[in-house]
C-alpha cells in the first residue's frame, strides 16, 4: 500500500451552497475544496490538516461569467482558464481576462478557481489586484463584500471561518491593464500590477485605480499612481517602507518592478 | 470509499481512502507507472495526465475529484501504437532520462488541442508547467513542432 501523505479527512462532495455551508459550521475544522492548488500541496506539506473537505468545485450556480449592467459577475468556481478564455470578457475587461491566463501554467489553470484564490489572498497571487481595481464585490452566501474591506493582509480576509463566497462581480472599467513580473520558477507575480480607469465624474483620483501585488504581505491601491494617472504627470516611484524583501529579490529590486509595471501597464493603454 | 471512472477508455471502479491522490491511485493500484511523481506538489509537471481532456497534475487531485470523469494517461494515449506526438519526441529526442517525458507528452497534447500551430514562444508558455532537469527543452520545442506539422497532415 502506498504511503498516504496527508492526514485522513472525510471527502464530501457538496449538494448546495447551503448543505456545505452547514456542513462547515458544524466543523471548525472542515474546508472547501475547489480547485485545490493551493489547499491539497498545503497539506502534502502537512501545513494544515483538516478534518473535512467539502467539494464545490461541480456546484453549477458558482461556475460560469455572466455580463450585468455595469459590472461582469464570475462564479467562484470558476477556472481560471475560462475566465482567460472567455471571449465576451476580452472584449469588456481585458486586463482580468489576460490576467487569469497569467496564473500558474496550463495545468494550474485548468483547476484553480477564483473564489480559491480570492480566499487565500496569497500576498503574490494576481486575483486580489484585478479585485481592488476593478471595485468588485465579493459575494458569499450570506453577503457581499467590498474588495476595499475584504483584504486583510498576508493569507487573512474578511471571511468568517464557515463562509463561502460564491462568486464575485467585476465593476466594468473603461480601460484597463495588468502587468506582471513572474518569478520564473513559480509563476507567482514579484509584482503585478492592475490599471483601471473608470469615469471620472463623482470618483476619486479621477477615476483611475492601481492595484498591486506581490511587493508588500498583502495586495494595495498605490494612491500616488492614482493621483499622478488623474493629473496626467509622470507616475511616481513606489515609496513604501513594508516591501517584501526575501530570498528571491531584495526591497529595492521588488520596488523598481512595481515602477516597471506601473510603465508597462500603462503604456499598453 | 468508492469512485467510478473512466480509465483509458475503459469504465473502471476503485474503493481507496479518501486522501488518495489520482496519482497514487492509478500507480499503486492500477500498476499505471508511466504517471510519474516528481515533485509531489504541482511544480514539475510529471505527473500531467488528462481529466476530461485536459491536462492536469495528478498529484495534486483527490482520486475522487475524478469520480465520475474520463481519466486518460500517457499508457491510453496511442490507442494504435505511439501518437504523434510521442513519435515526434522519439524522432527529435525530445527526451534524455525521460522521467518527466510522459507529463511533457501529455501537456504537449493538451497544448495542440488548444493552439494546433504554437509558435516556440507559446510551446515555451504552454509547457511551463512541466520541468526537464536535463535541460533538453530545445528538442522538446523542436518535437511539438514536430508534432504539430504531423498532426496538420504536411509531415516536414
Amino acid at each position: 500500500m502506498e504511503e498516504l501523505q496527508v492526514y485522513a479527512f472525510k471527502y464530501q462532495r457538496a449538494e448546495s451552497v447551503t448543505s456545505a455551508a452547514a456542513a462547515l459550521s458544524a466543523d471548525d475544522a472542515a474546508k472547501v475544496l475547489s480547485g485545490g492548488m493551493t489547499l491539497l500541496p498545503s497539506m502534502k506539506h502537512r501545513l494544515i490538516a483538516p478534518t473535512a473537505l467539502i467539494d464545490l468545485a461541480r456546484l453549477p450556480d458558482l461556475i460560469g461569467l455572466r455580463e450585468q449592467a455595469d459590472h461582469w459577475w464570475v462564479g467562484a468556481a470558476t477556472r481560471h482558464q475560462d475566465v482567460a478564455a472567455h471571449v465576451g470578457l476580452q472584449k469588456a475587461i481585458p486586463g482580468l481576462a489576460q490576467l487569469a491566463g497569467l496564473i500558474g501554467d496550463p495545468q494550474v489553470r485548468a483547476r484553480g478557481t477564483l473564489g480559491g484564490s480570492l480566499a487565500n489572498n496569497d500576498p503574490s497571487a494576481d486575483y486580489p489586484a484585478a479585485a481592488l481595481a476593478l471595485q468588485a464585490d465579493i459575494v458569499t452566501e450570506r453577503r457581499s463584500i467590498a474588495a476595499n474591506d475584504f483584504f486583510l493582509g498576508m493569507f487573512a480576509t474578511a471571511l468568517h471561518s464557515d463562509e463561502i463566497i460564491t462568486g464575485v462581480r467585476f465593476r466594468t472599467p473603461l480601460r484597463c491593464e495588468y502587468a506582471k513580473f513572474k518569478h520564473p520558477a513559480s509563476g507567482y507575480a514579484m509584482a503585478g500590477v492592475f490599471v483601471a480607469q473608470y469615469p471620472a465624474a463623482g470618483a476619486d483620483h479621477g477615476g483611475w485605480r492601481v492595484a498591486v501585488t506581490g511587493v508588500t504581505y498583502g495586495v494595495f491601491r498605490w494612491h500616488e499612481a492614482e493621483q499622478a494617472l488623474a493629473k496626467g504627470t509622470t507616475t511616481p516611484a513606489l515609496q513604501r517602507d513594508d516591501v517584501i524583501d526575501d530570498v528571491h529579490a531584495p526591497a529595492a529590486y521588488r520596488t523598481h518592478l512595481a515602477t516597471q509595471m506601473l510603465a508597462q501597464a500603462c503604456q499598453a493603454f | 470509499m468508492k469512485l467510478t471512472f473512466t480509465l483509458n477508455g475503459t469504465l473502471t471502479s476503485a474503493d481507496v481512502p479518501e486522501r488518495t491522490f489520482l496519482a497514487d491511485l492509478l500507480r499503486d493500484t492500477f500498476g499505471l507507472t508511466g504517471t510519474h511523481v516528481g515533485c509531489d506538489t504541482t511544480q514539475c509537471g510529471c505527473c500531467t495526465l488528462h481529466v476530461d481532456g485536459q491536462a492536469v497534475k495528478s498529484c495534486t487531485m483527490l482520486a475522487m475529484q475524478a469520480d465520475g470523469c474520463t481519466v486518460t494517461t500517457i499508457e491510453g494515449l496511442g490507442a494504435n501504437g505511439l501518437h504523434p506526438v510521442q513519435q515526434a519526441f522519439s524522432q527529435c529526442h525530445g527526451l534524455q532520462c525521460g522521467f518527466c517525458t510522459p507529463g511533457m507528452v501529455m501537456a504537449s497534447v493538451d497544448l495542440l488541442r488548444r493552439n494546433p500551430k504554437p509558435t516556440p514562444a507559446q510551446i515555451a508558455e504552454g509547457l511551463s508547467g512541466n520541468l526537464c532537469r536535463c535541460t533538453g527543452y530545445v528538442n522538446i520545442i523542436r518535437a511539438v513542432q514536430q508534432a504539430s506539422q504531423a498532426m496538420q497532415g504536411d509531415a516536414p
